[in-house]
C-alpha cells in the first residue's frame, strides 16, 4: 500500500483526489457524502458575501456518438446560498472528517474592504484554505469578477495581496484558461504572493445549436450566453496549461490540477506534469461521488506496481521532458508496423493514410489480407496507429540508429544571422 | 390494404430499441472498402446507412438502403445476415458483429412509418417493358427501370404483388405489410400492377413479346412437387406453399390434429413446422432423408424451429400415407442409408401418429412458361441466362427463383433482388443501343 497522502502549500489531504469548486461542492450534506466515500478534500462551491441568483436551465452536455458528456458546459454562477448557511455546514464537516481539506473558494467585488470582510468571515469557521475563483469565465466576469480578474495579471497580483493580507490559512489562486498564455497570470498569482495556483477552471464556450428551434443549448427562455466548458473534452487543454506552468520558472509555486480528471490515469498524469493535488468536477457529475474508490484503488496499485513508496514521487517527473519544439530531436524516426493477426481489416489506417497522410499504406489485392506499410516512406506521423480500433495492433517501431541528436534550434544557432 | 394482418404470434426478431439503436449505430467502424458492403449481394453502403442513422438521418438512411436495394426493408428480415453482412462484419472475430439487419429495419421502418416514397421516375425513354412476375426479382427489375425512364407493367398471378415475400414467409419472421409497401413504392414511380393476371394463360407470352420492347421473366418457382406415394390425396396432406400462404392470409387450414408430419429440410419445412406449431398443433415433427447437417435450412431457422418445440427426424423417408375415411391418419416411414445416400433400407418400415402431412420437398419449375416465350432452360426447367440475365433472345431476360441452379447462388429474397437490378440494367442497355 503506497502512501497516497499530500501536502499542497501546507494544505494535508489523505489522498490527492479532491473535489473541484462547483455543484458537487454546493452542501455540507454533499461533502459529507463525498468525504464518507473516500474524497481527499473539497473545495467549497464558490462563497460570496451576499449570494447569487441561478438561471433554468444551466447545464449543456456535449456527447460524441454515443458517449455522453464528453463535454459539457455551464451557465451556473457561484453559491445561491446565504453565506452563513455554508459556513455553519463547513464547521460540521470538517469536525467530521479533521483528516480531509475543506478549501473554501472565494469571490467577491474588486475592493480590499470586501477580500478582507469575506476572508475575516470565512475564517471564523475551521478551514485548510481559501481558492480564489478568478476563473468563472460567464456572469461573474460581466460583474467585472472571477474571470474578469483572472484575464488581468495586474488584478490577479492586486486582488491576491489583498487576500494574502487577511488570510490566516494558504492561499490557492484558480486560474481561467481564456487568456492567450496562462504563464501571465500564474507568474502575478506568484508575485501577489499566492501559496498555490489551481487550474483550469471552464473555457468559454457554445454547447450547440437546437436544430429543430434554432435556439442555443442550453437555453433561458429563447436565450443564452456563453459558458464554461469542462469534462474530458478538456482534459488536453488542461494537460497543457499546467505543463506550462509548472516548467516555469517565474511561477515556482504548487499547483492544483483541473480539467477533465476522470479517472486515476488522467490523475497519474497530471501529477506527472506537476500538480500536487486533483481537483475533480464532471465526472462526479457523471457518475457520483463512488468514482473515487476506483481512483484511490487504480493510483495504488500503479505505485505498488511500479514499487513506489509514495505518490507524491509522482509529482512533476514528466516536466523536464516537456520542451520547446526547437529541442526536439530532427534525427529520431519511427514508422508503423501492422501486426496481422490482430488486424480485422477494417482499413480504416488504409483510408487515413490515403487521405489524409502520406500515401503510404498499401492494401493486398486481396481484401482478406492486411494492409501492410510501406515502411520507406512512412514518417511516423501515428495516424494510422491513432484511427485503429484494435488495441496494439499497429505498433510505431523505432528505425533510426538512435546515436545522434539534431534539434532545429542547433541549425538556428549554426546558420549566422 | 386488402391483405389481411395476420402475424401467428410475436415476431421473431425484436425491433431495437432507440437505445440500442444509438450504441448500435455509433458502434460501426466505418470501414473502409467495408467487408459487410462486399458481403451483401445487392451491396448496400451498409457504414453509409448506419451512420446516417447515427446522424439522425433516417431518410437518407433508408434511400441508401433502398437505392441498393428495393425490398430492402423485407431482406431487413429474411437475410440470413450471419452469412451475409454480418458474418463479414470486422467484429465478427469477436462474435459481436453490428446488427446490420436490425438496423436496416429500423431506417426501412422509419420510411414505413413515415410513408415517405423514397425515390421518382426517370425521364421518359418512350420505352416499355414487361415484367412477368412481382416478386423480389420483378419488383426489383421494375423499380430500377422505372427509375431510368422506363414504362413498366406488372404482371402477376396473385391479387398482391410481392411473391414468396408477400404469401410465402412466415408473417412472424416477415409481415405482409412490409412486402406490400415495397409494392407500393414501385407503384409510385408510376409502374402498372397488374395483379390476378397470369401470363400464358390469362394472356399470352406472344401478346407479350408483341406488346412490350422487352421482357423480364422474375415468375419464381411453382409449387411443391408430389411425394409419389399412397395415400396422397386425402384429406390432409398439404403443399407446404399452400399451407403457409393460407395460414399467413388468416384462412381456414381446417383441422390440423395432434401430429402435423413434415417432409422436408429446408427452409420451406421449418417455415411450415413453426407456423403448425403456432396454429396450436402440440406434436409437430420434421421428418429429412439424411443427416441433420446436410439439411438446407439455415442453422438458425433450426434453432428458432427447436425453440418454437419442433422436432427432428432424420434418415426416414416416408413411404405411405395411412389413409382412414378419406383423412390421413398415419405415417409410414422407411429408414434411409446411414451413410447418407438416402437409399431405403427395406424392413425397418414403420407407422408413425400423423394426423396433417405437409410436404416442403422443393418446388416444381415454370417450365410451360419458357416455353412458350421461346427461353431456353435446362431439363429442370431452370432458364439458361448470360451475366447480365439475358436469355437466349435479346429482349427477354430472366431473374431471381426461375434461373437458380442448385448448387449455385442460393434462392433468397436478397440474391433474387439483386439479379432483378442486373436484368434491369442489361435491359436499359439493350433499350438504349435500339434508340440509337
Ligand atoms: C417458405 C419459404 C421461406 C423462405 N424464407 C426465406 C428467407 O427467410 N430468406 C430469404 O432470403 N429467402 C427465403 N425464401 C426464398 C425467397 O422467398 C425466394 O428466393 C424469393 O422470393 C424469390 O423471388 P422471385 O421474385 O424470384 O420469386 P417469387 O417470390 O416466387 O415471385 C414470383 C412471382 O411471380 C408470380 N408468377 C408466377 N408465375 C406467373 C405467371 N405465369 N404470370 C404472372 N405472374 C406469375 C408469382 O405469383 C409470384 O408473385 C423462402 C422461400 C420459401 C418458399
Ligand atoms: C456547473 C458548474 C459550476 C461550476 N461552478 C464553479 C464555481 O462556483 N467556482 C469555481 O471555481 N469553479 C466552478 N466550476 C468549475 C469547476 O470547478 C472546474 O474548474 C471545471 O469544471 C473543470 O473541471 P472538470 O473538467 O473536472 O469538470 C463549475 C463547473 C461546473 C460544471
Ligand atoms: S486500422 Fe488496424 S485493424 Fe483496421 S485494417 Fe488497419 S491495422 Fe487492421
Ligand atoms: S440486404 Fe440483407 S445482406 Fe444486404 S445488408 Fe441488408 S440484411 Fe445484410
Ligand atoms: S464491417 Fe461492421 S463495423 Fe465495419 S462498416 Fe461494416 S458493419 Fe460497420
Amino acid at each position: 500500500m503506497a502512501d497516497l497522502s499530500i501536502d499542497l502549500a501546507g494544505i494535508r489531504s489523505p489522498n490527492p483526489f479532491w473535489l473541484a469548486s462547483a455543484p458537487p461542492t454546493n452542501s455540507g450534506y454533499q461533502v459529507m457524502r463525498a468525504f464518507a466515500a473516500g474524497w481527499g478534500g473539497a473545495v467549497w462551491k464558490t462563497l460570496a458575501l451576499e449570494p447569487i441568483v441561478n438561471v433554468t436551465s444551466r447545464f449543456g452536455g456535449y456527447n460524441v456518438g454515443a458517449y455522453r458528456m464528453a463535454g459539457m458546459n455551464n451557465i451556473e454562477l457561484i453559491t445561491d446560498r446565504p453565506l452563513d448557511e455554508n459556513l455553519r455546514e463547513i464547521a460540521e464537516c470538517k469536525a467530521a472528517y479533521p483528516d480531509r481539506a475543506i478549501v473554501v473558494s472565494l469571490m467577491t467585488e474588486c475592493t480590499r474592504e470586501s477580500w478582507h470582510e469575506l476572508i475575516r468571515r470565512c475564517e471564523t469557521v475551521p478551514l485548510d484554505g481559501f481558492e480564489l475563483n478568478f476563473g468563472c469565465p460567464h456572469g461573474m466576469s460581466e460583474r467585472g469578477q472571477g474571470a474578469a480578474v483572472g484575464q488581468d495579471p495586474e488584478l490577479i497580483e492586486m486582488v491576491t495581496r489583498w487576500a494574502k493580507e487577511a488570510a490566516h490559512v494558504p492561499v490557492i489562486v484558480k486560474l481561467t484558461p481564456n487568456v492567450t498564455d496562462v504563464r501571465y497570470a500564474a507568474r502575478a498569482a506568484a508575485k501577489g504572493g499566492a501559496d498555490a495556483i489551481s487550474l483550469i477552471n471552464t473555457i468559454n464556450s457554445l454547447i450547440g445549436v437546437d436544430l429543430d428551434s434554432w435556439l442555443p443549448i442550453p437555453h433561458v427562455d429563447g436565450k443564452s450566453s456563453h459558458g464554461g466548458y469542462c469534462g474530458p473534452a478538456v482534459k488536453p487543454i488542461a494537460l497543457n496549461m499546467v505543463g506550462a506552468c509548472a516548467k516555469d520558472a517565474q511561477v515556482g509555486i504548487p499547483i492544483s490540477g483541473i480539467g477533465g480528471i476522470s479517472d486515476w490515469r488522467d490523475a497519474v498524469e497530471f501529477m506527472l506534469m506537476g500538480s500536487t493535488s486533483v481537483q475533480v468536477c464532471t465526472a462526479v457529475m457523471h457518475h457520483g461521488f463512488r468514482i473515487v474508490g476506483d481512483m484511490i484503488d487504480g493510483l495504488n496499485n500503479y505505485l505498488d506496481g511500479r514499487g513506489m513508496a509514495s505518490v507524491r514521487d509522482l509529482i512533476g517527473k514528466t516536466v523536464p521532458r516537456f520542451v520547446d519544439w526547437n529541442d526536439l530531436n530532427l534525427d529520431y524516426k519511427i514508422i508503423a508496423r501492422i501486426d496481422p493477426e490482430s488486424c480485422i481489416r477494417c482499413n480504416k489506417c488504409y483510408i487515413a493514410c490515403e487521405d489524409a497522410a502520406h500515401q503510404c499504406i498499401d492494401r493486398p489485392a486481396d481484401p482478406k489480407l492486411a494492409p501492410v506499410v510501406d515502411e520507406e516512406h512512412c514518417v511516423g506521423c501515428n495516424l494510422c496507429q491513432m484511427v485503429c480500433p484494435v488495441v496494439d495492433c499497429i505498433e510505431m517501431v523505432r528505425v533510426d540508429a538512435g546515436d545522434t541528436v539534431h534539434t532545429w534550434r542547433e541549425k538556428l544557432q549554426s546558420v549566422p544571422l | 390494404m386488402a391483405f389481411p394482418s395476420v402475424s401467428l404470434g410475436p415476431p421473431i426478431a425484436k425491433r431495437l430499441s432507440r437505445l440500442e439503436v444509438q450504441i448500435e449505430a455509433n458502434r460501426c467502424l466505418n470501414c473502409y472498402d467495408a467487408p459487410c458492403i462486399r458481403a451483401c449481394p445487392t451491396s448496400i453502403d451498409v457504414p453509409r446507412f448506419i451512420g446516417r442513422i447515427a446522424t439522425g438521418d433516417l431518410l437518407g438512411s433508408a434511400q441508401t438502403i433502398m437505392d441498393a436495394n428495393p425490398v430492402g426493408a423485407s431482406c431487413a428480415r429474411v437475410c440470413p445476415t450471419d452469412q451475409l453482412c454480418e458474418g463479414a462484419c470486422v467484429y465478427k472475430a469477436d462474435e459481436n458483429p453490428i446488427r446490420i439487419g436490425d438496423l436496416q429495419r429500423y431506417a426501412t421502418d422509419w420510411a414505413i412509418q413515415t410513408g415517405t416514397t423514397l425515390f421518382a421516375a426517370g425521364p421518359p425513354t418512350g420505352k416499355r417493358v414487361a415484367v412477368v412476375g412481382g416478386g423480389p426479382a420483378g419488383l426489383a427489375a421494375a423499380r430500377d427501370l422505372a427509375r431510368m425512364g422506363h414504362a413498366v407493367t406488372i404482371f402477376e398471378r396473385d391479387p398482391e404483388a410481392g411473391g414468396l415475400d408477400t404469401y410465402g414467409i412466415v408473417p412472424f419472421r416477415l409481415p405482409a405489410e412490409i412486402a406490400l409497401w415495397e409494392a407500393e413504392q414501385v407503384r409510385a414511380l408510376g409502374v402498372e400492377i397488374r395483379t390476378g393476371v397470369t401470363v400464358g394463360e390469362t394472356i399470352s407470352a406472344d401478346s407479350v413479346l408483341a406488346e412490350y420492347d422487352a421482357v423480364v421473366i422474375a415468375v419464381g418457382m411453382g409449387n411443391v412437387p408430389r411425394l409419389g406415394i399412397e395415400g396422397e390425396d386425402a384429406v390432409g396432406v398439404w403443399d407446404a406453399l399452400d399451407f403457409i400462404r393460407i395460414a399467413k392470409m388468416g384462412g381456414d387450414v381446417g383441422r390440423l390434429g395432434e401430429h402435423v408430419a413434415i417432409i422436408g429440410g429446408g427452409n420451406t419445412a421449418i417455415d411450415a413446422a413453426t407456423c403448425s406449431r403456432r396454429l396450436g398443433v402440440p406434436s409437430v415433427t420434421m421428418y429429412y432423408r439424411r443427416g441433420a447437417e446436410r439439411m438446407t435450412a439455415y442453422g438458425f431457422e433450426i434453432e428458432f424451429a427447436q425453440v418454437e418445440g419442433v422436432e427432428f427426424r432424420t434418415y426416414v423417408l416416408p413411404k405411405r400415407i395411412v389413409v382412414e375415411n378419406g383423412r390421413v391418419a398415419g405415417l409410414e416411414l422407411i429408414s434411409t442409408d446411414p451413410a447418407g445416400s438416402a437409399r431405403p433400407l427395406p424392413g425397418t418400415e414403420r407407422i408413425v401418429p400423423a394426423d396433417t402431412v405437409i410436404a416442403a420437398i422443393g418446388q416444381t419449375r415454370h417450365t410451360s412458361l419458357l416455353d412458350a416465350f421461346g427461353v431456353v432452360h435446362d431439363v429442370n426447367g431452370i432458364a439458361i441466362v448470360d451475366d447480365g440475365m439475358r436469355t437466349n433472345l435479346p429482349n427477354v431476360y430472366a431473374a431471381g427463383d426461375c434461373m437458380f441452379k442448385p448448387g449455385g447462388i442460393d434462392a433468397m429474397v436478397v440474391e433474387a433482388a439483386q439479379r432483378g437490378k442486373v436484368a434491369a440494367q442489361s435491359v436499359d442497355t439493350f433499350l438504349r443501343a435500339e434508340v440509337r
